[in-house]
């Protein structure tokens, strides 16, 4: 596996600031603004990163002296271009497991899935970085997770739209999706198996009165904490967490445990077509680069139906299922009808009261083999 | 759906800017150790103010209030010939609004006072330097901007926003360079009373080998001079005695001393054949008025040139009005692009608090900086081509400039769509 560091001066040639990256240039990252990428260099999978620290004061100015050098391994030199896939964001969340076996065997998270995410801890909150799609995706999550929340009340606070809500944000990672679901006045608990990432987020939220106060962070698993906060949560997110969990089903009660009767759940997640293989697993591992060999197993991959169907047999009324597009070179995402690579869903849990109202607007998945002109 | 999210305090705060106090306009978050505010205006003139105001609307009837001038005609004509052009709309209604710099201030002023609970203001106070967070998160270095004032108060932003004019310190501040000259121009600027009282709703600007001059409708009795000339004749004008002054103004739109025969042959040869194909165009060519007093202390000049900052936006940092840019004020245009920077920001901010997203973060920042920059790029090339155009005497070019208004004069459409892009 290769780790790719990226070295870049700033104008006066100050030093040099690193920044590991899993090639994570793609487009977005060479536009960001005031520091870039001056040279890449590739090191040993064992090599610590070394911090970035900021000047003092200067922003750098954007200067891209490329020196398009990469020693493989044996020492080849090759030069590669790095590009974000569709499945980078799957990638990321891979890392956030990393570690679990130093914290705890747990039935659902996969301790083998887990090593190199320590050192990319602190990667988190560079919105240009590795973790750009992650933080892309926000612009779909948060609007599909507040509009879905929003249309279960009938009144809310112009200014904060989820002000009274308990959020539950499984697998969440550095924080990313915490911190807007807080923004916008939700009660935020987000837990990961991984303490390096519960330590990230936390530093990151300390910094914000506001945020520091509606949302806490917890390292440890879902079944962990089932017992305690049963029945408590307006709502649990899930998000690029279903794909590396063990076992699926153990998963989807315990968020059905967590959940107040009438509660929402919201997953995003890869589905198993061979498209997704071709994208995901071929070209983001083996052709590009992108993502270390193995970091991915397509058996694990979960498709809508599959996913509807642990839904449903656990008292779970699926409400939408739609999929989602990623646009390497904008950097954007997208809504798309088609679910054959990543996908959202959304679910009530039934009780009593609740009618089934449903509005099923699911898109069926496309099978495997129709999807492949996509 | 209105995006709706709240920003729980602005700060604007005074800099050093060409209008009026400036104003800071900080956003603050309660809570222990030092205070966060969303958004921070650095400096305020009109640009400033109003972007501190854009969370609530209401300034505008704050203007009618007090003084406005509804106009419904613009011509626009050549020293060096006949040709000219006139823009109104089909049944004469307000093209548009000529409103005082004071009466404006005065407006959003108002305005900030009702949203006090909101919006911080902090007068006379000026910046001394900024502290711009570091690219990687860190947890020793905030994450947000750091403001230093002269009187030792440091505040922090999620956002920081340049509305401090055309020597912005925050865009030097932040290293972002910018694309400028000189035009070697002064403009002068005078209030003046008009000889008789009149229907006054027509705005006036005759193109002057030396540099525009223009007549704004202020009431009916009075009208603003603007007039863009050679810093000497500048300087000569500010200080001459009133009655040469008044001769100036009045020989400059009348005089037909830069017409040449062989222009004013090819002119009248152009608006024949104009008039044979589309003979029920053309509005008939009205008189300007002629002046006969200046408001006492009113003249002031102030140098012309031309201004682009190649970023508009730095993460955490953004830039509006003329900080962002800079024109001659040929085509009025100067603050309104400014405005319209105000609005596509506000539009993005709210979109993006409504999607729970850190103010300062780039991705729609950028959004802003495309939307913007396509606009003013144009506007400013436009602009900076029409006045070199118009700033010289050679027959060619008159010939070119003549013939061209006279074509775009024929052509309504075209017309529609400059009164309609100039009006964004």
């Amino acid at each position: 596996m290769k780790q790719v560091l990226v070295c870049w001066r700033d104008r006066k040639g100050q030093g040099t600031r690193a920044q590991a990256m899993w090639g994570s240039w793609g487009l977005r990252a060479v536009r960001a603004r005031g520091w870039g990428p001056a040279g890449v260099r590739s090191a040993h999978r064992g090599t610590e990163p070394r911090r970035a620290t900021a000047p003092e004061g200067k922003q750098s100015n954007r200067i891209l002296l490329m020196t398009p050098w990469l020693f493989s391994d044996k020492g080849i030199i090759y030069f590669k271009y790095n590009n974000i896939t569709f499945a980078y964001s799957d990638k990321m969340k891979n890392y956030r497991y990393a570690g679990m076996r130093l914290y705890s065997s747990s039935a659902t998270v996969d301790p083998k899935e887990m090593k190199t995410f320590k050192a990319l801890a602190y990667k988190w909150w560079d919105e240009q970085g590795a973790y750009a799609p992650l933080h892309s995706m926000n612009d779909l999550r948060v609007p599909f997770i507040r509009d879905n929340l929003l249309k279960m009340v009938t009144n809310h606070q112009l200014g904060s739209p989820l002000s009274g809500m308990k959020i539950l944000d499984v697998g969440c990672g550095g924080g990313l999706l915490c911190e807007p679901l807080g923004r916008l006045g939700a009660l935020v608990t987000g837990i990961d198996p991984l303490n390096e990432n519960i330590k990230t987020a936390q530093q990151h939220k300390s910094f914000d009165p506001v945020l520091d106060k509606r949302i806490q962070y917890k390292a440890c698993s879902l079944e962990d904490i089932v017992e305690e906060t049963a029945e408590t949560f307006d709502a649990v997110v899930a998000s690029e967490v279903v794909e590396h969990v063990n076992d699926l089903e153990t998963f989807i009660q315990c968020c059905c445990q967590v959940l107040k009767p009438g509660g929402s759940l919201f997953i995003t997640t890869i589905n198993k077509t061979q498209l997704s293989y071709a994208l995901g697993i071929i070209f983001a591992e083996q052709i590009a680069g992108i993502v270390p060999k193995g970091t991915h197993t397509w058996e694990k991959f979960v498709s809508p139906e599959e996913l509807e169907s642990f839904l449903e047999s656990n008292g779970l009324l699926v409400q939408t299922i739609t999929g989602m597009l990623y646009n390497p070179f904008s950097g954007y995402w997208r809504w798309t009808e088609n679910t054959s690579l990543n996908y959202a869903a959304h679910a009530i849990k039934s009780s009593a009261q609740v009618e089934t109202e449903e509005h099923h607007t699911k898109v069926p998945g496309i099978d495997g083999q129709e999807a492949s002109q996509k | 759906m209105a995006a709706c999210a709240r920003l729980t305090r602005a700060l604007v705060v005074p800099g050093a800017t060409l209008g009026g106090p400036g104003l800071r306009w900080l956003s603050r978050s309660v809570g222990p150790g030092q205070a966060v505010y969303d958004v921070v205006v650095a400096g305020g003139g009109m640009v400033g103010t109003a972007m501190a105001c854009a969370l609530g609307f209401g300034a505008w009837d704050h203007i009618c209030n007090m003084r406005y001038k509804p106009f419904r005609r613009m011509q626009v004509w050549d020293a060096c010939s006949e040709a000219l052009i006139t823009f109104d709309k089909d049944d004469l209604d307000d093209m548009g609004y000529i409103v005082e710099n004071n009466v404006i201030m005065s407006a959003l002023t108002k305005q900030l006072d009702a949203v006090t609970d909101q919006v911080e203001v902090v007068y006379r106070s000026k910046v001394i330097s900024y502290t711009w967070p570091g690219p990687f998160f860190n947890e020793e270095t905030s994450p947000w901007v750091q403001v230093t004032l002269a009187d030792g108060c440091q505040i922090q932003t999620k956002l920081l926003i340049g509305a401090d004019g055309q020597n912005s310190g925050v865009r030097r501040a932040a290293g972002i360079q910018n694309v400028s000259w000189p035009y070697n121009q002064s403009a002068v600027v005078a209030t003046l009373h008009l000889s008789e009282p009149t229907d006054n709703n027509v705005a006036w600007q005759r193109f002057l080998p030396s540099g525009p001059i223009a007549l704004l409708p202020l009431s009916d009795t009075m009208s603003s001079l603007v007039w863009s000339t050679s810093h000497e004749h500048a300087a000569e004008l500010v200080s001459m005695e009133e009655e040469n002054f008044l001769d100036a103004i009045n020989s400059a739109f009348w005089s037909d001393a830069s017409h040449t025969d062989f222009i004013d042959s090819a002119g009248s040869l152009m608006q024949y054949v104009f008039t044979l194909l589309q003979p029920t165009n053309s509005s008939a060519r009205q008189l300007p008025p002629s002046v006969a007093k200046v408001e006492p202390k009113s003249r002031a000049l102030f140098p012309l040139g031309m201004g682009h900052a190649v970023e508009y936006v730095r993460p955490r940092v953004a830039l509006i009005g003329d900080a962002a840019h800079k024109v001659h004020p040929l085509a009025g245009q100067g603050v309104n692009m400014g405005f319209g920077d105000i609005s596509s920001l506000v539009h993005h901010l709210s979109t993006a608090a409504f999607n729970g997203k850190d103010l300062g973060s780039l991705s729609h920042l950028a959004e802003y900086e495309t939307e913007r920059q396509r606009h003013n790029v144009s506007l400013i090339a436009a602009t900076d081509l029409l006045k070199r155009l118009y700033s010289t005497t050679l027959s060619p070019l008159v010939l070119l400039r003549t013939w061209g208004l006279q074509a775009t004069n024929a052509v309504p459409p075209l017309k529609e769509q400059i009164m309609a892009f100039a009006s964004k």
